[in-house]
């Protein structure tokens, strides 16, 4: 065995994945994970660790990997999270722990997220249970939102014999988990669906169709429902637009809108009665993960697509291995390109986007060049369909019907690192505070807070 | 799953239904609406909140059906279930925060077209309770498409019926009738609410501009979340870009672009129809449950 070279992976091959919504990778079978965790140095002093948002102990569940016992592997990370099969798959692991892997200095670093799913998925595929709660403690505590921090803070409270009950607003609990990122990348009826279940096997009641600040409030929360301490997990859901001419010809779609009629309301199966528009030439804006996951969504609906970005290759914000990904199943790039003017036809349906190339000039603020427009040199091209993936803000209805609840000026909830807000007993977490960001984020934060909620109940 | 207790025709293809969700009853304001899932496979329609009962824990909901969504539920009866339910959404009606001695001194006229008879019916009701009397104005094509007279005649001073055939009340479309009323009759109004078609809440507010009367209209573009994720319904009003479930869904209709918004409203009408194509629909096999 090459110490230096991992273990390959075996996944769906380009030409057949962009025609299906299967997940893209298939895993390691049981002598790939061993194979790959025994490459594993045990490190001593394990900088992996260092680089993980929740400190899972990396050593210790790869370890347990490599002498074959999956199910002890799956305990280890049932202590530091929530959701591993999730995070194995969509933690942006090549800058977080992998970026730190000792092995990564002379060849490859471990494959900690793909042994991180492995374990997990081993774990679910074999009826493992890793968690269980304590006896009732008679308080009660609502979560607003059923997205990583929601479910996180849940689970951990109800594991310490709280009595807790979701509140969510959509039809379906799993926040972006299940309205945004693609079956391909993560599987609902298999991944999450059983995380899901998970919760409810400890006791969480989870409420569907419930917006908290309409159908009932914060206060309401409190005063009628005998709540002894609410958490926000709502996300960062609410999309932005360029504010160029021509958006709201017919045909221009947030990414959240795109995704949303894809994912959650199952679009893309015909026995399911919501339509989605996918034309046939897509200009996907933005350069994120939405960005990607929105452009092999259409590849994958029969479109050709491009994605449109301002910036060059090296700061596109997308996972690596997603746009690895949707380059081999034949996504365009148009780096250092900006729209500047959405066109229509006579009927007010798009028919091109006019854009204007950018060069890199001095760094900005966040250190990143900043992309300016090269004088003339404007072009456009014709597509049918242009989907804005710009990023997300936090919706304002949760704190303008709370009062009491400051925000700050990105409309963001302002808590502090235990997750308080300035309302005594409410309690916030993941993007609703940190604007949108990512998964392991978001549980870890929904972690910190369950930490200081049960101390807030019991001082 | 969300019992529906009532259900009634109220003409041909319009029903109006009764459902049992008392948090959505106990929150509801007149100008907030829902979204409906029929089963696990429908899609999320919005439909206006038409009454409520906080006692009984029901809103009512008025549905035309026009296409598969609404034929759909059409199928359900008294004792069905729907798979969701929730609100209310949208923002209430601007007058309802307004102070009620000032809105006592107001004349109001109330402009319903077709379905849009029934979200006018709590609102006129709702003024009613209050001592004041708004004129109302019932538009339909015909005769049998004249939905909710009778409720409506307890609650508003003058009810007005008119029919773009002249089969029964005033023979014309609505516009014919605001103008006649104003221009003719002498009648003055501080402020007209027009719910309606889309089409129509164009034309009314093209003739309260003219007529110099505030016209607000409750704007019914697509949605998907209702709850401001999604940015489908986006609307221009004054030059900027609402979101019509979460800004609204009632706008001053003098500012908005109706032109963009009729457009928009048929974004998925051949998709449907395509997708209608390939396989069958639920309502066309008979209202699986
Ligand atoms: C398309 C896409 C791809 C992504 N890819 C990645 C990736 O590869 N890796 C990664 O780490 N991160 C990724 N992210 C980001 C990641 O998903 C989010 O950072 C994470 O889900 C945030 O978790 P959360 O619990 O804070 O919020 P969310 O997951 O947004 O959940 C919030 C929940 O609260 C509900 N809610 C909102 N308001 C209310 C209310 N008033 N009442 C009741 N319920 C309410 C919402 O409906 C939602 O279900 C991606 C995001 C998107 C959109
Ligand atoms: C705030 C609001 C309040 C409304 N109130 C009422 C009401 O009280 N009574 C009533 O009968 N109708 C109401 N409507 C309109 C109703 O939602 C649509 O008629 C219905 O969604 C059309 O679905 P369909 O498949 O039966 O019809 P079709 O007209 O055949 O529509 C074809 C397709 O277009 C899309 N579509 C069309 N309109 C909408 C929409 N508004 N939202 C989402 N998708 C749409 C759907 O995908 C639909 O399948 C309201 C709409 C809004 C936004
Ligand atoms: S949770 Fe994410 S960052 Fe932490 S070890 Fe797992 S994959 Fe790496
Ligand atoms: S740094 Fe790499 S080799 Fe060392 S413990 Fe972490 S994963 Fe193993
Ligand atoms: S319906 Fe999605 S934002 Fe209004």
């Amino acid at each position: 065995m090459d110490r230096f070279k991992r273990t390959p992976i075996a996944e769906q091959a380009p030409k057949v994945r962009s025609h299906n919504f299967k997940e893209v990778c298939l895993g390691y079978t049981e002598e790939e994970a061993v194979a790959e965790a025994k490459r594993c140095l045990n490190c001593k002093n394990p900088q992996c660790m260092t680089k993980c948002p929740v400190s899972v102990n990396i050593p210790e569940f790869i370890h347990e990997i490599a002498e074959g016992n999956f199910a002890e592997a799956a305990k280890v990370l049932a202590k530091y999270t929530a959701l591993p099969a999730v995070c194995g798959r969509v933690c942006p692991q090549e800058s977080q722990c992998e970026s730190k892997c000792v092995l990564g200095n002379k060849g490859d670093a471990v494959a900690i997220g793909k042994l991180e799913r492995f374990a997990a998925d081993w774990a679910r595929e074999h009826n493992i249970e890793v968690a269980t709660a304590k006896e009732k403690n008679g308080h009660k505590v609502a979560v607003i939102g059923s997205g990583p921090a929601g479910i996180t803070c849940a689970g951990d409270l109800a594991k310490e014999g709280y009595d807790v009950t979701i509140y969510e607003a959509l039809h379906k609990p799993g926040g972006v988990l299940v309205y945004g990122i693609p079956e391909f990348r993560l599987p609902k009826d298999t991944v999450v669906k059983h995380e899901i279940e998970n919760l409810k096997k400890l006791g969480v009641k989870i409420e569907t169709n419930v917006i908290v600040g309409r159908t009932i409030t914060i206060d309401d929360l409190f005063e009628k429902g005998n709540y002894d301490a609410v958490f926000i997990g709502s996300g960062a859901g609410l999309p932005k637009f360029m504010g160029i001419p021509g958006e709201n010809y017919n045909g221009v779609f947030s990414a959240n809108e795109f995704l949303t009629r894809n994912n959650l309301m199952k679009a893309f199966k015909d026995e399911y009665d919501t339509p989605i528009k996918v034309g046939k030439k897509v200009a996907v804006v933005g350069g994120g993960n939405v960005a990607m996951d929105a452009a092999r969504t259409a590849k994958r609906l029969g479109a050709e697509v491009w994605i449109v970005y301002r910036r060059s290759e090296e700061e596109l914000p997308a996972r690596a291995e997603e746009v690895h990904h949707a380059k081999e199943e034949g996504i365009n790039f148009e780096l250092l390109t900006n729209p500047i003017e959405i066109v229509g036809d006579e009927k007010g349906w798009v028919k091109g986007i006019k854009c204007v190339r950018m060069e890199l000039g001095e760094p900005d603020k966040s250190g990143r060049r900043r992309p300016e427009p090269i004088e003339g040199s404007e072009f456009e091209f014709e597509v049918d369909t242009v989907i804005m993936a710009l990023g997300t803000s936090p919706n304002p209805l949760i704190p303008s019907t709370t009062k009491g609840l400051e925000v700050d000026k990105r409309r963001c909830i302002v808590a502090d690192e235990s997750g308080r807000t300035s309302r005594e007993g409410v309690f916030a977490g993941g993007d609703a505070v940190t604007g949108a960001a990512t998964v392991i984020l978001a549980m870890g934060a929904g972690k910190e807070a369950a930490a200081a909620i049960d101390e807030y109940i019991n001082k | 799953m969300y019992k529906i207790v009532d259900k009634k025709n109220l003409a041909p293809n319009i029903f109006s239904m009764d459902i049992l969700a008392p948090r959505v009853a106990q929150s509801a304001q007149p100008g907030q609406f829902v979204i409906v899932i029929a089963d696990e496979k429908g899609e999320r329609v919005p439909l206006t909140i038409c009454d409520y009962d906080t006692e009984k824990g029901t809103v009512t909901i008025v549905v035309q059906s026009t296409g598969c969504s609404t034929k759909k539920m059409a199928e359900y009866n008294v004792g069905d279930y729907f798979e969701d339910f929730v609100g209310p959404l949208g923002q209430p009606s601007e007058y309802v925060n307004e102070d009620l001695n000032e809105l006592k001194k107001k004349k109001v006229l109330f402009v319903a077209g077709g379905v849009g008879t029934a979200p006018v019916y709590p609102q006129a009701r709702w003024f009613h309770e209050r001592g004041i009397d708004v004129d109302v104005i019932i538009g339909a094509k015909t005769k049998e498409l004249v939905i909710l007279e009778e409720k409506m005649s307890k609650v508003a001073g003058n009810l007005y019926v008119a029919t773009d055939d002249g089969s029964y009340g005033f023979k014309g479309m609505v516009t014919n009738l605001i103008e006649d009323l104003v221009k003719n009759q002498g009648k003055k109004y501080d402020f007209i609410v027009c719910i309606g078609p889309m089409i129509m809440m164009k034309f009314v507010c093209k003739l309260t501009k003219e007529l110099g009367i505030k016209t607000i209209v409750s704007l019914n573009p697509i949605m998907v979340d209702g709850t401001g994720m999604c940015g489908a319904c986006r609307v221009s009003v004054g030059n900027e870009t609402k979101f019509a479930c979460v800004d609204g869904p009632e706008f001053d209709g003098h500012l908005v672009n109706f032109d963009e918004a009729l457009r928009r409203q048929t974004q998925y009408k051949s998709e449907e129809s395509e997708k209608g194509g390939q396989h069958v629909c639920k309502c066309q096999q008979g209202g699986a449950k």
